[in-house]
This record gives C-alpha cells, structure tokens and sequence, in this order.
C-alpha cells in the first residue's frame, strides 16, 4: 500500500508540472469533455492532446471512456486525495512542532521580561 | 455554536505551509511569535530544543537529545515509540550562522536523507523560519513521501487501551 503510493505520487507530480494539463484539470472540474473538445479549447493538435491526456490517466487525475469514435475524458480524484492528504499530514507534523516552539519562545520571552525587572 | 469554534481551527493557527517545490525540495515555513535572538536560541540549545521538536501528537518520546549547534559539530536524537525499540536520528551541521541560518544533514538514512536548511528571518518582532529539505533525488524524496504516512499512532492506540484496561 505505501509502495503503491509513491508511484501515484511520483506520477501526478509530473503530471501537476505542466500549465495545460493543469488547465484540463480544471476544465474537467466543470465538466466532462471529449479529447476533440479539449484540443479545440487549448488550440492544439488532438494527438497533442493525447498525449496530455495519457499522462494524465497515468497519474489517476483523469479516466476516459470510449464511446464509439468518441473519447470522453473526466476527472479522477484518487490519486489527488492521496497527495493532499499526504501533504497535510505533513503539515499537521510541522505545525504541532512549531506550536511547542511557540511556547518555549514565549517562556523565553516572559524570562527575559522578568530579569529586566529585577535589573 | 461554542463546539463549533472550538472544532476549527483560528486563525492564528495554520500558519504552517508545506509545499514541494520541486522533484526533490520540500519547503516549509511559519512565522513564530518572537525575535530572531530567542527563536534561534531555542533551536541551538539542546534543552530548549528538546522541549519542542516531538509534540505529543506525534506519539513520540524523545530519550536522548545531543547537539552541538556548530559550524561542524554533530547531533543524535533518540526516539521511543511506545515500547518499541529506540531510533535514532543523527548528523552533521554543515553550516551555522548564529541567528540567520542553520544547514545540517540528516545520516541515518545514509545517502538517502536530505539536507536541511532553516532560514530565521526577523520581521516585526516575530521570525519568519523557511526551512528547506533538499533531498539527493527524486526517488528519495518520493521514498520519503511514503514513508511519511506511517505513524507512531497505532502504538499510541495500544498505550491508551492499555490506560484504559488499567483504568477499568
């Protein structure tokens, strides 16, 4: 299980590192779109397209159906949620820590206040 | 409508932000309520870093704390989970420069660990800290990134059970 993830992770960060693919992300956020669709919106070649598409799917942010000669592409999130989820709990880590330095520092400070009284 | 405001977070809280910045670079950062001179002395002296560096939520206790905060110097930190065996965390400080920045390593994970850079910056009375894991690789940052959702908290699940078989 955390094995799996690291490739899921690995490939959605590549994924998130181009401003199209990003752009279909969000596309797809409002709704559901054929691959003709989203190379007209982005003004590139379908087999362009394609390619951003496959990446993607690779990573988990998208899945695509085929219906006869049409290919609709709509968002998946797992792969998403995982990253998110992964990132906050880092987060969580980082921000109980700082919170305890955030009181050693202000016994620091109301130490400093004190011996400046008694000076 | 108390419950409420108590189950979320103010304001003041949430000031921590971690990003990956890129392949191999984790940044984090926060703004601690105090002068660059006593947030760094918190950080260089072993004692007063102790306090801070395992919150209790973590789970953890730290059993040993060693730290030369030098330009060259060294520091071990011991962990215990539960009952578990102790671990180990060691290193070198690459570079220290009193109240601006502190760069050390991180060794036991051989070649694998990152090297950490924590940044003071004062504004206003408080200190903005950056701090920057930069990892050999690719690969090792996302070997780092799986291993991050495994947890003490299991162990502290069987300590409370325990508390609470005691407690029965």
């Amino acid at each position: 299980m955390v094995k799996c993830s690291t490739a899921g992770l690995d490939a959605s960060f590549t994924a998130l590192s181009d401003a199209t693919r990003r752009g279909v992300l969000e596309q797809l956020g409002r709704s559901d779109a054929s691959i003709t669709d989203l190379a007209d919106k982005f003004q590139m070649t379908l087999a362009g397209m394609m390619k951003h598409v496959g990446i993607l799917e690779q990573a988990g942010l998208v899945t695509t159906e085929k219906v006869g000669r049409v290919r609709t592409c709509k968002l998946g999130t797992r792969r998403l949620d995982e990253e998110t989820a992964w990132l906050e709990q880092h987060r969580q880590l980082w921000e109980s820590r700082f919170d305890e330095l955030d009181k050693v520092v202000d016994e620091l400070k109301r130490k400093e206040k004190n011996n400046g009284r008694k000076k | 409508m108390d419950a409420r405001s108590e189950s979320q977070p103010t304001p003041t809280k949430s000031r921590t932000t971690v990003e990956r910045k890129s392949e191999r670079e984790l940044v984090i950062t926060r703004t601690v309520n105090g002068p660059v001179r006593l947030v760094f002395e918190a950080w260089a002296k072993p004692e007063l870093f102790a306090q801070w560096w395992v919150p209790k939520s973590v789970g953890l206790t730290l059993v040993s704390c060693e730290a030369d905060v030098r330009t060259g110097g060294q520091y071990r930190l011991v962990f215990r989970c539960g009952d578990s065996e102790p671990m180990a965390f060691f290193g070198r400080y690459i570079e220290v420069i009193p109240q601006a920045r502190i760069v050390w390593t991180n060794d036991e994970a051989e070649d694998a660990g990152p090297v950490t850079t924590v940044s003071f910056e004062e504004k206003g009375g408080k200190t903005l800290l950056v701090m920057q894991e930069l990892y050999p690789s690719k690969e090792a940052l996302d070997a780092e990134l799986a291993s991050g959702a495994k947890s003490c908290v299991d162990e502290t699940f069987d300590q409370l059970d325990d508390l609470l078989l005691v407690a029965a």
